[in-house]
């Protein structure tokens, strides 16, 4: 019983530690991505959507939520990776993105939603990149959670089209 | 303890420019000689508010000003002296000026005060004020500047801290304003056993080496005046009696900044260049607050009651069971489900929606100044004043209108002697004319002038190289070419129109807002520019049609007609672009699918539809799937969250909840890379291909 408490005493103290995020982890391509669950304003399925003509192929176009006109990236095709048909795991995540003069609404399509992580921001290391080609500059870090590597996104940079 | 006033700086400037507005209004009316008692006291108590106002807020060069002029404006409202016509004048310059110091104030900068300082000599000396101290600075106050030692003693009551006031911020207050030395009584306090911890029973006494006033340090003290016993002595320098209260020390008069004294003489020589620099003040951001009738809000209210009833109606329906008696409840609930809905969007749309004279109320003083300039007789008659028109409108139309009339005041009307010449009234008649049509508003401004000099223009038009000499043009085509850029006949560039840039950016600007302007214009009678705008840009009339398995909205302002193509009237012209001959027009043909590169789209021209559009006086058909129904549909931002489309004004939420991209012509005809006729050599080349074949 004791035991029990002072371990969530723990947590509770671990969540309050600076530096300590809860990241939002989804899955592209068998790698598992992670945004700030603090930017994160919904998850829906995919939808019907509107084209917008003449966009680059990343951006799929256009949804209508609750009024506002919010526009979805293909974050595979965004990274360059192969894209596939989407499924009924096929997520959207929308998420708040505060660029330099204004914070915009939209929509990143992904394979499927994860897990949510807390994670000590000082623990991402830098990205090694090799070659001038790769995402690494969408990618802020990288942590281990146990077993498994997170790459945390750069909000910012990947979603700047 | 203070409360922070800049909360209410923006009230105070919005009601202190109506009031101007107000006052200006008024002046204009003001006919010397016989002016009535309730016009001076509208004016009067415009120039009292914004004193008050402005003392309250600590803006003492405002408050000094409009002291001057309130004093000048009682001794008018008293009947102690008469209101000539340079008076008026004046006091139009000091509206100005008041103006002027408001929006610096508002953009946070300190107001030029020379123009002000000279005004108010003016003032003084119609006043015959040099000789009374109550606008003058006095040897105390000016002596302001001098560093004082004051001694002030503190001692509050016990029951100060219960009114929520703590002396330690008085303290840290106090010494903001010099050095600061203090010594503390502790002797009234009781013993350990007898305290009450609520009560206060420090008492100070301070030492404040200062170049502030006295009305600084009482105003510090403010809000305990009455549960503290304070005095304020100066020591040192010069004495003073010792005041009992301090209160009567915020009678004191104001200090005066020394700067404004100074610049009194330079005043003279700097006036030309105060009036170049009046206009910098970065204009105030343009207010986001509107004012709403309650009468407006109350019928929302209402409006808002019925929805909710009609949903609890409707509610309680979908938790019967179905039959054929619910089904039909269900269909009349849901039709008034749709009549409040109306209702309702119709009168949110009236609270954005303001009367015109908004506008037009700054005209008067306009052609006022203007025609003085000229030296012009003009009488300016405003009409429909109360004609309703979206707020964003209306900020975006007041530019191009006040170019308009300008121009009307300067080309159109002639001088005095001419028109006694021509047998007309001596005094020119300019007419604003606002009304509604349809879904748009129609804004007129006529003259009683000369009427455009097509010759002229002609003339000019062909110097530019604009046309040939050899284009015969109907005079109603001439005159659309005072809306090409670059075009201007004054013979010489005055101050107030001439220099070409004007009537193109008018027409932009108004072509901007989904509007378009004409002129029509008879040679010796007069010419009118007819404005026509939609009421509100937040919703659009829209005709949808289908292009591909797509969804697109054309505004349907911009539509000239549909028609299916009869493909005997087609033409190929240089490498992809067909022309379509229409009665006498050409009509280049845009592929929309190919524009906007959707598959599966029909290709074939013969019996596909057609959209024929007109923007920058260009027609062009798009040729489209399929029409669909026309609606109203609320315009949204794509920029929101996205960015700029190409070809694209904006996007909007269809019935079924999915979004359609409405298409923006002049941005669709740029892309297509087709270029404009007249300038341009590809249509008229077409043109003539075609004649040949």
């Amino acid at each position: 019983m004791s035991a029990l408490s002072s371990e969530l005493d723990n947590k509770l103290v671990l969540e309050n530690v600076q530096g300590v995020k809860q990241f939002l982890t989804f899955i592209m391509a068998d790698e598992e991505y992670g945004v700030d669950i603090l930017t994160v304003q919904e998850i829906r399925s995919w939808e019907d959507i509107t084209q917008i003509p003449n966009a680059p192929d990343y951006v799929k176009g256009v949804i209508n939520l609750r009024g506002t006109i919010v526009p979805i990236i293909d974050l595979r095709l965004r990274f360059g990776l192969a894209s596939i048909a989407y499924n009924a795991l096929t997520v959207v995540i929308v998420v708040k993105v505060e660029f330099a003069q204004q914070s915009k609404i939209m929509g990143m399509a992904v394979d499927a939603v994860s897990d949510v992580y807390s994670i000590m921001e000082q623990d991402a290391k830098v990205v090694p990149s090799f070659t001038e080609s790769d995402n690494s500059e969408f990618v802020a870090g990288l942590v281990n959670v146990g077993e498994k590597m997170v790459a945390l996104l750069d909000l910012k940079k990947a979603m700047d089209i | 303890m203070s409360i922070d006033l800049s909360q209410f700086f923006e009230v105070f400037f919005e009601e202190s420019f109506e009031g101007l507005d107000a006052m200006e209004a008024e002046l204009l009316n003001l006919v010397p000689g016989e002016e009535d008692s309730e016009t001076i006291n509208t004016i009067f108590r415009a120039a009292h508010s914004i004193k008050g106002g402005s003392g309250t807020f600590g803006f003492d060069s405002v408050a000094e000003f409009t002291h001057v002029l309130e004093t000048l404006l009682d001794e008018v409202r008293e009947g102690k002296r008469v209101l000539t016509t340079e008076l008026v004048n004046l006091l139009l310059k000091s509206v100005d000026c008041l103006r002027a110091m408001l929006s610096s104030l508002q953009a946070e900068q300190t107001p030029d005060l020379s123009e002000s300082t000279e005004l108010k000599k003016q003032f003084e000396k119609i006043l015959e004020l040099d000789d009374t101290p109550s606008t003058q600075a006095d040897p105390v106050t000016s002596s302001a500047a001098e560093v004082n030692t004051y001694q002030i003693d503190f001692k509050p009551h016990h029951h100060l801290f219960k009114t929520g006031n703590e002396p330690l911020y008085m303290i840290s207050e106090l010494a903001e304003l010099g050095d600061l030395e203090i010594i503390a009584f502790h002797n009234e306090i009781p013993d350990i056993t007898d305290i009450s911890v609520d009560d206060c029973f420090l008492s100070w006494r301070f030492f404040l080496n200062t170049d502030k006033s006295e009305k600084a340090i009482s105003e510090v003290f403010e809000w305990v005046e009455d549960d503290a016993d304070i005095t304020i002595t100066m020591c040192g320098g010069l004495f003073s009696d010792e005041s009992d209260d301090a209160a009567d020390e915020t009678a004191a008069e104001p200090a005066i900044a020394p700067a404004e004294t100074s610049t009194v003489v330079v005043a003279e020589h700097a006036k030309s260049k105060t009036n170049a620099v009046n206009k910098t003040p970065a204009p105030a951001a343009e207010s986001t607050s509107i004012r709403v009738g309650i009468d407006k809000v109350d019928s929302l209210i209402n409006m808002v009651g019925e929805l909710v009833i009609t949903q609890a109606m409707l509610s309680q329906l979908g938790e019967q069971e179905v039959t054929e008696a619910t089904l039909t409840s269900l269909q009349e609930g849901l039709a008034q489900l749709a009549h409040n809905t109306r209702d309702l969007q119709e009168n949110v749309m009236r609270i954005r929606m303001l009367p015109i004279s908004f506008v037009f109320s700054r005209f008067p003083r306009l052609v006022r100044d203007i025609s003085q300039k000229l030296n012009k007789q003009v009488e300016l008659k405003l009409i429909g004043e109360q004609t309703e028109l979206d707020k964003t409108v209306m900020e975006k139309i007041s530019d191009p209108m006040v170019h308009l009339v300008r121009n009307s005041l300067d080309h159109g009307l002639e001088t005095v002697d001419q028109r006694i010449a021509s047998g007309k009234d001596p005094i020119g008649t300019v007419t604003l004319n606002a009304f509604h049509q349809g879904g748009n508003i129609v804004i007129e401004i006529m003259d009683d002038g000369q009427g455009l000099n097509t010759q002229k223009i002609k003339q000019k038009a062909i110097s530019n190289g604009l046309i040939n000499e050899s284009d015969e043009l109907s005079d109603n085509e001439v005159n659309e070419l005072i809306f090409m850029p670059g075009f201007s006949t004054a013979d010489e560039v005055s101050d107030l129109s001439g220099r070409g840039v004007g009537m193109d950016v008018v027409r932009r600007n108004i072509q901007s807002l989904n509007g378009s302007v004409e002129v029509s214009s008879a040679p010796g009678i007069g010419s009118t520019f007819t404005i026509r705008l939609p009421l509100t840009l937040a919703i659009l009339d829209g005709q949808l049609v289908k292009v591909a398995q797509h969804t697109y909205i054309i505004p349907l302002i911009s539509i000239v007609e549909s028609l299916q193509i009869d493909i005997t009237k087609v033409s190929r012209v240089g490498k992809d672009l067909d022309v379509l001959r229409l009665r006498d027009d050409y009509i280049p043909i845009l592929r929309l699918y190919k524009i906007f590169n959707h598959q599966n789209a029909i290709e074939t021209l013969d019996k596909t539809l057609l959209v024929v559009v007109e923007s920058d006086n260009q027609k062009v058909g798009l040729l489209v799937d399929d029409l669909l129904s026309q609606q109203q549909v609320v315009i949204k931002s794509l920029e929101a969250n996205y960015q700029k489309v190409d070809g694209v004004s904006g996007a909007t939420i269809l019935g079924d909840g999915r979004v359609s991209l409405i298409v923006d012509i002049s941005g669709l005809i740029k892309l297509s890379g087709l270029r404009k006729p007249g300038s341009q050599e590809l249509i008229v080349e077409s043109q003539a291909s075609l004649e040949a074949s």
